[in-house]
């Protein structure tokens, strides 16, 4: 009753705070307020069960995508014009499609019923074999990246792809090619204590604890994808902090590239490696004598491919964004 | 009580609605990009809604534990990986919007279609 009670709360922020960031006419604030709204929704997933989730959501949208949404705000005028917005049309439109699905959320079962029809289908299947045939606790990390990985060699291409997209629409500044992208600014915040004092305290475990979710995430909530986005989260505090030449110094562009293809790369030829043990593409038990073993294998590396391309991909983005000018 | 257990699915539909809402009547691209995330987030509450199961937990099997109930894993592996995707296209829409600013000079669309008009 309590969780509810407090969802409740945290939901009603968040329905204020998605307003107001369509209302408000600064950009820069709705930013900020998109900052906030991602950090309530992170709230709400973990009030859900869905920790691994609320991790994501915490490292992707309160950091990473606040970051660049303002890197995209210092290219583009920080105002909206004025008094262009209503039109009575879509706001009927609005109210009536708002209220038939709510009149259509009576037929939904409520929250947390076990007999609901989303409960009945695989998922009883997938709690129950993951011990027996992958063994490690969290059964998130076993169907993301065992049974359901073609879904996830998907997603990492996507994510591929539109990294390839911004790099070839942003380059490395105008007119250079990505790989050739440097910075100008050498110093970033490192002439204000308090920034720097706090960077140089926090960066370390930032990347520690990045590295602990990746390599940890069989057993606890964590993986590829939540350990690229707060590495990235990392490095672009370094960038911010340092200034962006001495992030480039520590990762150049060339090797961001090698490390978005590099990770998908890996996903794919693990998938490969099954076909040539004798098993399907992406079947991991062939990979060793024991089918368990080979799953372990196949899941750690996978994932590292994962990590990898999202770490560069989304360093990539940061980096065109910030060298644009 | 029934009622309240009903609340997610509301929040869902505002949610998704106010998204909606700012990226029909809305001029400026930076905006819009803003409302589609908000969208996108409405559809991610959804199926961890659908995902959450009465005196479950988050599906990590502890040892020695018998008879845990577990949230459903598989809307969860969905919207993870949802989320990562998400933030790419938007970068991707986001380095769109940069471009067209400095083609154009603007960001708000009317403006934009007008010179496209005239040209």
């Amino acid at each position: 009753m309590t969780t509810l009670l407090i969802g409740i709360f945290l939901l009603s922020l968040l329905v204020i705070t998605a307003v107001a960031i369509v209302r408000s006419e600064d950009l820069f604030s709705a930013v900020m307020l998109s900052g906030i709204f991602s950090l309530l929704m992170a709230l709400n997933f973990f009030l859900l069960d869905a920790a691994d989730v609320a991790l994501t959501e915490a490292a992707v949208g309160a950091g990473v995508a606040t970051v660049l949404l303002l890197a995209g705000l210092k290219l583009t005028p920080p105002t909206e014009a004025k008094g262009r917005s209503l039109r009575k049309l879509s706001v009927v439109v609005i109210a009536v499609t708002t209220l038939l699905m709510i009149y259509a959320s009576f037929g939904q079962p409520t929250l947390g019923d076990p007999m609901a029809p989303a409960q009945q289908h695989v998922a009883p299947w997938y709690i129950e074999k993951t011990p027996e045939l992958i063994d490690i606790p969290n059964i998130v990390t076993a169907v993301l990246s065992s049974f359901r990985g073609y879904d996830t060699l998907g997603e990492v291409f996507v994510v591929l792809t539109a990294g390839i997209g911004v790099m070839f629409l942003l380059g490395g500044g105008r007119g250079k090619p990505f790989s050739r992208l440097d910075s100008h600014v050498e110093e970033g915040l490192s002439g204000h204590l308090i920034p720097k004092v706090m960077a140089r305290l926090l960066i370390p475990f930032i990347l520690l604890f990045a590295l602990f979710v990746q390599f940890h995430g069989e057993y606890s909530p964590g993986g590829g994808f939540q350990a690229g986005a707060i590495f990235v989260a990392g490095i672009i505090l370094y960038s911010l902090v340092r200034g962006e030449g001495l992030a480039l110094a520590v990762i150049p562009p060339r090797v961001l590239l090698w490390m978005s293809a590099g990770g998908a790369l890996l996903y794919g030829s693990v998938g490969l490696a099954g076909i040539v043990m004798g098993g399907q593409f992406l079947e991991y038990s062939v990979l060793s004598e024991n089918p368990v073993t080979g799953q372990h294998i196949g899941i750690i590396v996978i994932e590292l491919g994962v990590g990898l391309t999202v770490t560069g991909v989304l360093l990539s983005i940061f980096h065109a964004f910030a060298a644009r000018d | 009580m029934k009622l309240l257990g009903l609340f997610n699915y509301w929040v869902f539909a505002v949610l998704l609605m106010i998204g909606l809402y700012a990226l029909i009547s809305k001029k400026n691209l930076v905006k819009k990009i803003m409302a589609l995330a908000i969208f996108q987030s409405a559809v991610f509450l959804f199926f961890i809604t659908m995902s959450r199961v009465d005196g479950g937990t988050a599906p990590i099997i502890q040892a020695g534990v018998p008879d845990q109930i577990f949230s459903n894993p598989l809307p969860q592996v969905l919207i993870l990986t949802a989320i990562v995707v998400g933030i790419s296209t938007t970068a991707l829409g986001l380095a769109i919007v940069v471009r067209l600013y400095e083609e154009y000079g603007t960001v708000e669309d009317d403006e934009i279609l007008a010179m496209d008009r005239e040209s």
